[in-house]
């Protein structure tokens, strides 16, 4: 048992292709502590929403182990949550359906009304009151997305997993989401991964940013974050923050030259 | 509904019936060439009792022929919805069963079954139009975004659960579109069987006896009185597609 609540050890994982084995991760190490958020970037194709399957338990790894709080991922959990780039609200479900969706599959000790209150605390919380009873094509990308991560806290998972949840949105309303995360995170505390293009949104949102090499992605470098306080906007301009922002970019780089040198090898 | 919705296709219906009207009064058509909307009612009148008779017993087999059609058609969907190998086996062997004209199939199940009228009728009502429902229900489940899946799975769901709560319910607004095409469809199956191999039941027998006895005013109003059955249970789904699928349909101009 380790003190950290997310421990991926040493995975190797291979997709078969009709072209042999196409290798997609190769040496991947993260460790998340219990409370803390990790992002992981990494250049496109480099198997990050792979390590999100692995993590959420819906495929094993070839090589290497998974624990989550402990245990050993085989399979499923319910003490997972996640949300997706696409919000995947079911069309025919009011928003506050959907949120309470969760609830109806993982065995909870909440009442038929405690559970819709805590459903609709949460869509409050995110900016949604007064829209529970639409449907999802009545809201913006952005409402839907507010929606999806409540149906993805909804039931307390330990684990939240976030692929690019706000890769779809535009800079603005991106930037509305990354606070009202903020406010999420300190009214229901969670541990979680997020996958993200976007770098800025890692040091705003993490405290702990993962880079991945280029295919197969092995863990390549990891920077603590210290913004520290209520973040803001604001501190994203700082010269710390510019400082960071440059040394994850050349990271980036670095893991795409070895992608395309790869490429060429072949 | 609002009276918009009500009285614009009535409205067209008794467009339509006038312009039928003017164009044989103009051709001075006599009514064993095309019989015109004003010999319609004296063969209602005439005939008033055959029709409810008859009627009912192409509604009756229409009907059940089309349930049929539902529950094999959602079963066979559902098989080729969630099984590749399943959709690769059998999608040829249902395309070439549909390719057959049911027409040349009638005598077929006609001889087969000999004497079991209304089974035959039935049969050949549900052969018809469960390949629309099938074909639909596949391509609704076969095209469910894996993420969809994947917010289930992940809270440790059973693909039942996945059935019912996702694929099941996504996958209506595809299905009652079929349905509507298979309505239609079914009761071209039941007049098959009622012209084609005569039993002296339905309104294809009344639409034959009309054509012995050279009624042709009788052959209309039967013509009539199929669409007006079609346009009745037309109707039906919708009203269910409302009920059951109502959120897929979106506010114009959204």
């Amino acid at each position: 048992m380790s003190e950290n609540l997310i421990e991926i050890k040493g995975v190797r994982h291979a997709y078969r292709t009709k072209d042999g084995p196409l290798p997609v991760l190769d040496g991947l190490e993260l460790q998340v502590p219990e409370g803390g958020f990790a992002a992981v970037v990494g250049p496109s194709g480099c198997g990050k929403s792979t390590l999100t399957r692995l993590v959420a338990g819906l495929m094993k790894p070839d090589e290497g182990e998974v624990w989550l709080h402990g245990e050993l991922v085989k399979g499923p959990k319910s003490t997972v949550g996640m949300a997706f780039q696409n919000p995947v609200l079911l069309e025919w479900r009011t928003i506050l359906q959907n949120v309470m969706l969760p609830l109806e599959i993982v065995p909870t000790k909440l009442s038929k009304r405690e559970q819709e209150e805590r459903a609709r605390r949460l869509l409050s919380l995110v900016g949604l009151e007064g829209f529970e009873d639409k449907r999802p094509s009545e809201l913006s990308g952005g409402m839907r997305q507010r929606a999806s991560l409540c149906r993805s806290i909804v039931h307390k998972p330990e684990v939240l997993i976030l692929d690019e949840p706000f890769g779809a949105l535009d800079a603005f309303t991106r930037e509305d989401l990354w606070q009202t995360m903020h406010k999420v995170k300190a009214e229901e505390p969670f541990t979680g991964i997020l996958i993200t293009h976007d770098l800025r949104e890692s040091i705003f949102l993490a405290d702990q940013v993962v880079v991945l090499s280029g295919r197969p992605a092995r863990t390549q470098y990891v920077m603590d974050v210290h913004l520290t306080g209520d973040r803001d906007i604001e501190h994203l301009y700082t010269p710390e923050s510019a400082e960071a922002l440059n040394i994850l970019r050349r990271q980036i780089q670095i893991a795409q030259g070895r992608s395309s040198a790869d490429e060429a090898a072949e | 509904m609002n009276a918009r919705q009500i009285f614009v296709p009535i409205a067209a219906i008794l467009l339509f019936g006038l312009l039928w009207e003017l164009l044989v009064q103009a051709n001075d058509w006599p009514d064993y060439v095309m019989a015109s909307p004003s010999d319609l009612p004296p063969a209602y009148a005439q005939y008033w009792e055959l029709f409810i008779i008859m009627g009912w017993q192409t509604l009756w087999r229409t009907v059940v022929g089309l349930l049929l059609a539902i529950a094999f058609g959602v079963l066979l969907g559902m098989v080729m919805g969630f099984s590749k190998l399943m959709r690769d086996a059998l999608y040829p062997l249902l395309v070439g069963f549909n390719a057959i004209p049911k027409a040349t199939v009638v005598p077929i199940v006609a001889l087969l079954f000999v004497g079991d009228h209304n089974f035959n009728t039935i049969l050949i009502a549900f052969m018809i139009s469960f390949f629309p429902i099938a074909v639909s229900v596949s391509i609704g489940l076969s095209t469910l975004e894996p993420e969809y899946r994947d917010i289930l799975r992940s809270l440790g769901a059973s693909q039942t659960t996945i059935f019912w709560k996702i694929a099941l319910p996504k996958t209506l607004p595809e299905f009652f579109g079929a349905l509507k095409v298979a309505v239609t469809l079914a009761f071209i199956g039941t007049n098959l069987m009622e012209i084609v191999s005569p039993h002296g039941r339905g309104l294809g027998a009344l639409f034959d006896s009309g054509k012995t006895n050279s009624d042709y005013p009788l052959m209309f109003a039967v013509l009539i009185a199929l669409a007006l059955m079609g346009i009745l249970l037309y109707y039906v789904v919708v009203a269910l597609e409302k009920i059951f699928a109502g959120w897929a349909e979106r506010s114009p101009g959204s």
